[in-house]
């Protein structure tokens, strides 16, 4: 190596400061990775499925993104209320999408909508379709119309497990399974029905409850 | 609480018990729901804990009773509490027999539990057991659990039984096992890397349900490798065609559409497999253009698909057919009231503007509208839209709306991103230096901290650096406007951080620089600066430093220097300040003080921030000292203390100084080059600032032939080559060499047009009156920003109208005009009224050309060639146009015909129940959609 050419130094420090920083390319946190997951996975998947009513109280709530899963009980709560702050602030009548790096990570759209006193929510990323996702909510609605006929907030509330299991038929780790509410319908109810024998028989004393469900 | 109030039907809910609640559940999901502030609702929360883990602890909880505790610790972990307390019972739940309990368990661990949990290990054994199980609901819940419970480890242990059930007897077990085994590529793709065949043969299954279901995991497969995808181009077409042609049953329609779901996800696999390949696009012609011609646009699920068709059509390579279709239902979708079909709109136009440039100059007032619009979401798509489009000729506008959005957001998310946005922008194209200036002085000033401080280090490198060119004057005025900036900005108060640091650099290098300021008024305002924001170190340090500066700059020129009084204190504080680095920043200044102009001169030379400075780390021009030395008696090298304390004797504390800095900061191998990115690219990267680049050849201070060539081979870089030249990489708009000659014509078009628009609606008053039935006027200032946003086309599309409304006026004689209009024009781009309203253009050629047009309808279903003529004949007729982009115009005015025309067939072939299917057509027409005659089972549908 050779000598310096110059033979005196400024002491400027800014101007070695401004080459150092330029000239190293310094690796900066940008914007995508403020969000409170902080980390970034690319997953093509439904990220998470919501229900909440206008008042922000959660009614249902399903992650399927691994990052999201993993945070504590709070920070998922936060990504709910997060969600409910943007969606209470949209005017009515605009579009039913909305862009949330911000909460869920880079490249992040919801989709909701809104019916009585509940929203629908549904995160996912940029490979699924918008226009698609919000069909998806009204397979969900739908179907949950059909199974409580005439559905409202209260069905939801008090039938929480019957609530997922319509869910896990639509939408299975993270991907859709299925969208024939007729056939979701037929699942649901078979469910419903052995579950109710089973559950008749497990009042009976211990020793019948061998029995493995119908065969 | 308003939907609590059927007291009824609440009272139903508890004694149907369908699942089984009991009152304390009702009491509590009632409670929180009526609870008015968050404090009350953690309030029940927690006693209903207390009370939970009290229950939880007692010996022999009935069963049914403790099923009921864990929904109500799910609910309660729902509201954000930790229920881990009673994980433990929920996983035991899993191990019961009986189906409801188990349910209620593998729901409970599936909610409760991520992958790594401790607790998982618990439940492997069971979970291994139910995937055997003889009871499908049972094997069900298993895989559900699989799915969301199984890590890396545990996969072994239940990836047999998983395969097994590839081959269940039901469907829903088989969809299951496969998205089970999805999963389980996404976890740890080894694992199952053995197993991936078993997609593929899974695409066959008997079952259209589970086929669909493969397309999942096959999606992403394909996306990590397409190429051994390839084969399977062929098969995917195949059953988009089955699909298209109903061929799948009944079952699977969803609002008429044949499992339109199954649709999208195959359209965006092809969009995958067929992106650059020429032949694969190929095969998907035929059925894209089918899809185009029978999705109905009426409904959502039709839309989804057309956008997933123009998604596709902006990934392969398309023909000019598919391109127009694609064009024609972005133009449907941002023509709709619908707020989501608009976004759509505006996604697909951003797509592709890619291909074909032309496309969004037709809709230029469309755009404009989602750019006003209240919706945020569209409006950032718009702005996200602007972005792609962005060249030399409109950065201006655009930059200027973006930081008029980013100025009135909160969202500091989102702040950031557009900020970085707009200095991407304005490095890429800004038209002028001192633009490039005002517009990163508005950035800092807005987003302030948010800024990448890497842009804050590129501006400072562009005002001491100039443009590469031998300049001076150039970039001596550069600076001065920079200062002069500077200092009226200085005095506002709150200044972000790095906008100070910024500030306070320039100042000092250039703030005396030509002599138009003295040096005591900006040794003031940096005194002023330092104090302001005393708790500010980083700005302090600038401040001082530039303090020094300028002393220094004064000294070498044999000015007399006065330190302001309170410089002077400044510098005391700093002496004594907790801070070494600002300590020494003033110990520095002090020294500097006391020396005379020729080592001051050297110190501190003036303009020198762009001279290289060369380290040579190995000190090797000490070698000769050191022989020196040794011959003459002195120790060798014995360690490191002892040889700098022995080394650094006679040289003075300075360079010393300079020396361990540099050490530890400086890199001194060369910094690569960067490699050009793509755009799209760099708006997904963090913060888009170009790398610049930068030699450190010795002894070459910056030459600037090399200097220029290099900047050449580097698409993304600053360029800063002089005013004249062509800004920034090739823009998208290749085919605008009409915009490179437009900035002149641009601004004379906005200039007429400020007039014209006078002209045009007195005029308009009486013959356009249909014109304005619609949409009563457009506001001047929209056309005039569309005019700036879409170039070129301002003055051409304003002398288009002319003529047009010329054609107009005369009357029926001459109404074939609008066709040939087009031609006679010099620069034939889309009259954007015309555009937007098609009503007017097919009044314009509402008499003749409608005729005619039915005059060839009939003929050609006499041909018994029948409903796809019309189609083909448009296509053949407007293709060629459209390829040369000469008259987009003519095509829209024949498009809105042929529309016409296939309304009126449709009315005529219908017969007697014609008015039904006329309101009908009417409505559908409404939601946008061009009833095309090719597909009449499209249209039995919508006829009923």
């Amino acid at each position: 190596m050779k000598v310096t050419t110059r033979g005196s130094f400024p002491i400027s420090y800014e101007s070695l400061r401004v080459k150092q920083k330029v000239r190293g390319g310094v690796h900066h946190q940008g914007p995508n990775e403020i969000g409170v997951l902080g980390v970034s996975g690319i997953v093509k998947m439904i990220k998470a499925v919501m229900m909440m009513n206008t008042q922000g109280k959660p009614r249902l709530a399903k992650f399927y993104d691994f990052l999201v899963r993993c945070l504590p009980v709070e920070k998922q709560q936060e990504l709910i209320r997060g969600v409910f702050s943007v969606l209470s602030s949209r005017p009515e009548n605009v579009s039913n999408f909305l862009e949330i790096d911000s909460l869920f990570g880079p490249d992040s759209r919801l989709v909701y909508k809104h019916y009585a006193t509940l929203y629908f929510v549904l995160v996912f990323d940029g490979s699924e379709n918008e226009l698609a996702m919000l069909d998806l909510i009204q397979v969900l609605v739908e179907t949950l119309d059909k199974c409580f006929s005439n559905v409202c907030e209260l069905d939801i509330v008090f039938n929480y497990s019957k609530m997922h299991t319509v869910l896990d038929e639509i939408v299975f780790g993270g991907q859709v399974l299925e969208t024939r509410s007729d056939e979701i319908m037929k699942a649901v109810e078979e469910i419903s029905k052995l579950e109710a024998a089973s559950n008749s028989i497990s009042l009976v004393p211990k020793s019948v409850s061998g029995w493995r469900g119908g065969r | 609480m308003e939907q609590l109030k059927t007291i009824g039907r609440e009272l139903a809910m508890g004694s149907q018990g369908g699942f089984g609640q009991s009152k304390e559940f009702l009491d509590l999901v009632k409670s929180i729901g009526e609870s008015r502030s968050k404090a009350e609702e953690d309030r029940i929360v927690l006693s209903e804990i207390d009370i939970l883990k009290r229950k939880l602890l007692e010996p022999d909880v009935p069963k049914r009773k403790m099923k009921e505790y864990i929904i109500r610790l799910v609910y309660i972990e729902m509201l954000g509490h930790d229920a881990s307390f009673g994980y433990i019972h929920a996983v035991k739940m899993t191990h019961d027999d009986n189906l409801l309990l188990k349910r209620t368990g593998y729901l409970a661990v599936t909610l409760f539990l991520d992958e790594d949990h401790d607790l998982i290990i618990l439940i492997v054994n069971t979970i291994q057991k139910d995937l055997r199980s003889d009871n499908y609901l049972v094997v069900c819940a298993a895989l559900n659990a699989v799915c969301r419970l199984i890590n890396e480890e545990t996969i072994p242990a239940v990836l047999p039984q998983v395969v097994d059930l590839l081959n269940h007897g039901k469907e829903a077990v088989r969809k299951k096992a496969i998205m089970a085994l999805h999963r389980f590529h996404r976890k740890s793709p080894s694992s199952v890397s053995h197993l991936v065949s078993n997609f593929r043969r899974k695409l066959c299954d008997s079952d259209p349900g589970v086929m669909g279901a493969t397309l999942c995991p096959l999606f992403d497969l394909i996306s990590e490798d397409v190429a051994s995808y390839k084969d399977l181009v062929s098969s995917f077409v195949g059953i988009l065609k089955q699909v298209t042609e109903r061929k799948l049953p009944k079952s699977y329609d969803y609002h008429q559409m044949p499992a339109p779901f199954i649709q999208i996800k195959l359209l965006k696999i092809m969009a995958l497999l067929s992106s650059g390949d020429k032949s694969a696009s190929e095969m998907m012609y035929m059925v894209l253009g089918d899809l185009f011609r029978k999705c109905d646009s009426s409904t959502n699920i039709g839309n989804a698909i057309l956008y997933e068709c123009i998604r596709c059509i902006s990934c392969i390579i398309p023909s000019p057919k598919l391109l127009e279709d694609a064009a024609e239902a972005i133009s449907k979708f941002l023509k709709s009231d619908s707020h989501n079909l608009k976004y759509m709109g505006i996604d697909g136009l951003g797509r592709l503007i890619k291909i074909s440039s032309d496309i969004a100059e037709q809709h230029q007032l469309a755009v404009i509208d989602c750019l006003e619009d209240p919706d945020d979401t569209l409006k950032r798509k718009t702005f996200e839209l602007l972005y792609k489009m962005t060249k030399s000729s409109n950065v201006e506008v655009i930059v200027d709306r973006m930081i008029d959005y980013m100025i009135s957001i909160n969202d500091n998310h989102y702040k950031t991103e557009i900020a970085s946005r707009c200095v991407e922008l304005a490095e890429q194209f800004a038209p002028s230096n001192q633009w490039f200036i005002q517009i990163m002085n508005k950035v800092f000033e807005h987003a302030g901290d948010l800024v990448n401080i890497k842009v804050a280090h590129n501006l400072m490198r562009l005002i001491a650096e100039g443009f590469g060119e031998d300049d001076d004057d150039a970039d001596n005025k550069l600076r001065l406007s920079a200062v002069e900036s500077y200092l009226q900005i200085i005095s506002e108060p709150k200044l972000p951080s790095l906008f100070l640091q910024v500030i306070s650099w320039v100042l000092g290098e250039y703030g005396t620089a030509d002599g138009k300021y003295s040096a005591s008024y900006i040794s003031g305002k940096l005194c002023d600066v330092a104090d302001a924001y005393s708790s500010d170190e980083t700005v302090k340090g600038y401040a001082v430093t530039a303090l020094m500066k300028i002393y220094a700059f004064e000294i070498a020129s044999w000015r007399k220097v006065d330190v302001l009084p309170e410089c002077q204190s400044l510098i005391e504080e700093l002496l004594a300040s907790h801070s070494t680095d600002l300590q020494q920043r003033a110990y520095e200044l002090q020294a500097l003080l006391a020396l005379d102009a020729r080592a001051v001169e050297s110190i501190l030379p003036l303009d020198a921030s762009c001279e290289d400075i060369e380290v040579d780390k190995d000190l090797s021009f000490l070698n000769g000292y050191i022989q020196q030395a040794i011959e003459s008696g002195a120790q060798p090298y014995v360690s490191e203390r002892e040889r700098s304390g022995g080394m650094f004797e006679t040289t003075d504390y300075h360079s010393q100084d300079h020396h361990e800095v540099t050490s530890h900061a400086l890199r001194f191998e060369a910094y690569e080059l960067p490699k050009p990115s793509v755009p799209s690219q760099a708006s997904a990267a963090l913060v888009p600032v170009p790398e610049p680049s930068y030699y450190s050849e010795p002894h070459q201070p910056i030459s600037t032939s090399s200097s220029v060539s290099e900047r050449e081979s580097s698409e993304i870089k600053l360029r800063l080559d002089g005013v004249k030249q062509k800004w920034g990489r090739p823009s998208y708009q290749s085919s605008t060499s009409a915009s490179s000659s437009t900035p002149p014509q641009a601004a004379n078009g906005t200039s007429i047009r400020s007039d014209g628009g006078g002209v045009a609606s007195s005029s308009s008053s009486k013959p356009r009156s249909s014109y304005e039935s619609k949409k009563p006027e457009i506001d001047p200032e929209k056309q005039r920003l569309a005019a700036s946003l879409f170039g070129g086309s301002s003055s051409s599309s304003r002398s288009d109208r002319k003529s047009s409304s010329g054609g107009h006026k005369p009357a029926k004689g001459t109404a074939n005009k609008p066709a040939t209009v087009p031609k006679e024009n010099p620069i034939p781009v889309p009259d954007l009224l015309d555009f937007d309203e098609p009503t007017g253009t097919s009044d314009v050629a509402a008499t003749d050309p409608f005729k005619e047009l039915e005059g060839l309808m009939e003929s050609s279903s006499q041909d018994g060639g029948g409903s796809t003529d019309v189609m083909g004949l448009y296509s053949t007729d407007a293709s060629a146009p459209v390829k040369t982009t000469t008259s987009v115009d003519s095509l829209l005015s024949e498009l809105s015909d042929s529309s016409r025309g296939t309304y009126h067939q449709s009315q005529t072939t219908k017969g007697p129940n014609s008015k039904e299917a006329l309101e009908k057509d009417a409505l559908v027409r409404q939601m946008g959609v061009n009833p095309t005659s090719q597909n009449p089972t499209l249209f039995k549908d919508l006829l009923g």
